[in-house]
């Protein structure tokens, strides 16, 4: 008994500073939102005092104008998701059936841009975009184009850019899931009469799928909410629930809006996220 | 010397049951002169299959034995359409097939360790062969269940691949390949991941199989015993050759190469010289110590040529057979009892030993010498075989 106890407060005291850093610093401040999102704004930004009960940040949530570009948000996380997926993919299966050694070469080489400041990246893609950028500069010498192309400040920019930036999250789950497969199984699918693109359908796919929903998540989740990118690639033209948060706490100082979209948008996310492990959980009882 | 039956002018056993007149089948598949290269990794190239044919009839099983990396699952994989030959001709009923992409093959294979899809139930994986040839979903029901009967697995459609034990993984491999009906049944190493009873009992269980379906299975192993009991006819590699091809019987009793006396059961080697020229119905050859053993074989061989004799333990018997043509005194220097029988290692006079099997027949006499005992051991000469390499 006496060594139960012993080790129960050691796991206490080994707990303890994680459990209370997410106390203090993701709990507490969910709970100030929560709160926030819950009463009337103030007039220079903050909340009324004394704080007054209200339910309209989120009556407001429900008119059109927001609904749309929670819609629009969606929309464009889904293309950029899309995109991701269709590249990541090939690029995955061509690393994961490389040597050992040039596997790891070529991880490496994806994740290298997670070392640099995602601002500094996302800067100089506009850069490479811009009217006299790399890109048009290099299309209009070789004569391809007649005059710049216009990439930059609407939402094409915005859908290049987040794909650049979330595409190595995309990457290494399929990467992973791909490295597993076993490739006999395609020896047996081509054995039976299936040919490579319904040995594909019919195998690969089904048994990389657990990566292939990883990377949906890992993608579209912060896509949905992204605000670095539709600011700096949209130059405040293309409007993101990410964006429209942002500037509620910032020029617009209606925090009690901001909160209400910020608890929306978990809310659903959070429900994709527990539909997602429900139906992992049914495959592996199934299994 | 190295090519494939070498078995003319060779009346020198008693083996007339070897003889019988095969009846005229056609080829279900035939390889003339394939080769197949790989790169090195240490640079160059190598040949996994060097110069290989043979023809496989109708209806036989037919095994592919050596030991690993000699080019049998190369070969099998030639065939099956995993790999291309570098060179040479693959044949299916007399259609060429060498770059036909596997998916238009009407070929199947069992694969070593099953590639059972793990995401479908028992009848989706024994089905699928039928589901890519757009049969009906009544048709695709009707006949997994008949396969699944014929693998005495009636009533699994419904279970996952990872509920099954390895036996009937194993048995759904083979149901899977089957049901499609192919020309010829590919079957790579499918027992080696079982444990030793229940392979036995699959070896059996795939031969009754295979009489009973009539289709060719060609077999890949490195288990001399296990292609001995199930084959037709054995055809050995190594490094990449066909060494010989023939009934389990020609191989055992007749191996044309000291490579394939040492592979399929148990040899003595004997290193000497021929006295007389080889051939006819006796060859004397002059051994180490002074020892001289009456032989058959190495026909076309002049007197003074360096051979080899082989002698299987079990031919060999300790004081008694003195008929024999060979008899030679030696002593006990080791005994090991294994319940069918006792081994004895028997050093002869001139320092050569011997390995000696003796049956255990019958109780009384169950040891004939014991360690340090002189003896005297006897061969025929149709028992010892020369070789040349």
């Amino acid at each position: 008994m006496i060594g139960r106890t012993k080790s129960r407060l050691q796991l206490f005291l080994l707990m303890l500073p994680g459990t209370a850093w997410l106390w203090l610093f993701f709990n507490l401040p969910l709970v100030i939102v929560l709160f926030i999102s819950f009463v009337e704004r103030g007039r220079a930004g903050g909340i009324k005092m004394p704080p007054v009960y209200s339910l309209a940040s989120y009556q407001q949530f429900f008119d059109p104008l927001y609904l749309g570009i929670f819609g629009h948000s969606v929309r464009i996380a889904a293309v950029v998701t899309f995109w991701c997926l269709l590249v990541s993919y090939p690029l995955a299966f061509y690393i994961a059936r490389r040597d050992e050694r040039l596997r790891n070469t070529l991880i490496l080489l994806v994740m290298i841009p997670f070392w640099t400041n995602f601002l500094v990246r996302t800067y100089a893609l506009k850069q490479v975009l811009g009217a006299d950028g790399l890109l048009n500069f290099g299309l209009q010498t070789l004569r391809l184009i007649p005059q710049p192309l216009d990439l930059l400040f609407n939402e094409t920019a915005v859908v290049i850019g987040l794909i650049y930036g979330y595409l190595p999250f995309a990457v290494l789950p399929l990467y992973a899931s791909i490295e597993k497969f076993d490739f006999a199984l395609m020896e047996a699918a081509a054995d039976l009469g299936a040919g490579p693109a319904r040995a594909f359908w019919r195998v690969m796919l089904p048994q990389t799928l657990p990566g292939v929903v990883a990377a949906f998540v890992l993608v579209f989740v912060p896509v949905v909410g992204a605000f670095i990118t539709p600011d700096i690639m949209g130059g405040g033209k293309v409007e993101m629930i990410g964006t429209l948060i942002n500037r509620q706490f910032g020029v617009a100082r209606n925090w009690p809006f901001g909160s209400a979209i910020s608890l929306v948008l978990m809310l659903l996310v959070l429900v994709g996220v527990i539909l997602y492990f429900r139906s992992g959980e049914e495959d592996r009882r199934a299994l | 010397m190295r090519h494939l039956p070498a078995a003319t002018g060779q009346a020198w056993i008693d083996a007339s049951f070897l003889d019988v007149e095969e009846p005229l089948k056609s080829n279900a598949v035939e390889l003339a002169d394939i080769v197949k290269q790989f790169p090195n990794p240490a640079g160059g190239i190598v040949n996994a299959v060097d110069h290989v044919s043979f023809q496989v009839r109708d209806g036989e099983f037919f095994s592919l034995l050596g030991p690993s990396g000699c080019g049998k699952t190369t070969t099998l994989r030639m065939i099956a359409g995993f790999e291309y030959p570098t060179q040479g001709r693959i044949l299916l009923h007399g259609k060429d097939i060498g770059q036909t992409p596997p998916h238009q093959r009407n070929v199947n294979t069992v694969f070593q360790h099953y590639a059972l899809f793990p995401h479908m139930t028992v009848g989706q994986n024994v089905g699928f062969g039928l589901e890519m040839k757009s049969m009906t979903r009544a048709e695709i029901d009707r006949r997994v269940g008949e396969a699944l009967d014929m693998v005495r697995l009636a009533g699994l459609e419904k279970r996952r691949p990872s509920q099954l034990s390895g036996g009937q993984q194993q048995r759904v491999a083979v149901a899977r390949a089957l049901i499609n009906r192919p020309e010829v049944l590919l079957l790579d190493e499918p027992l080696g991941a079982l444990d030793l009873k229940l392979r036995k009992e699959m070896q059996l269980e795939l031969k009754t199989l295979q009489r009973e379906v009539g289709i060719t299975f060609i077999y890949v192993t490195h288990d001399q015993e296990e292609a001995m009991t199930m084959s037709d006819r054995i055809m050995v590699m190594n490094h990449g050759k066909a060494l010989q091809l023939g009934s389990p019987a020609e191989v055992y009793e007749r191996p044309n190469s000291r490579y394939v006396a040492d592979f399929i059961g148990e040899t003595n080697f004997i290193d000497g010289v021929l006295k007389t020229p080889g051939g006819g119905t006796a060859v004397e050859v002059e051994c180490a110590g002074g020892l001289s053993v009456q032989a058959v074989g190495g026909a076309g061989l002049p007197a003074g040529a360096a051979v080899t004799v082989a002698v299987r333990p079990e031919r060999i018997a300790i004081n008694r057979g003195f008929d024999n043509m060979n008899c030679f005194a030696g002593q006990v220097t080791d005994l090991v009892y294994i319940g069918t029988d006792t081994y004895y290692t028997v050093r002869l006079e001139g320092g050569q030993a011997l390995r000696v099997r003796e049956q255990n027949a019958d109780p009384t006499e169950r040891v004939l010498a014991n360690v340090g005992d002189k003896v005297q051991v006897t061969l025929k000469a149709e028992s010892a075989v020369v070789l040349v390499e």
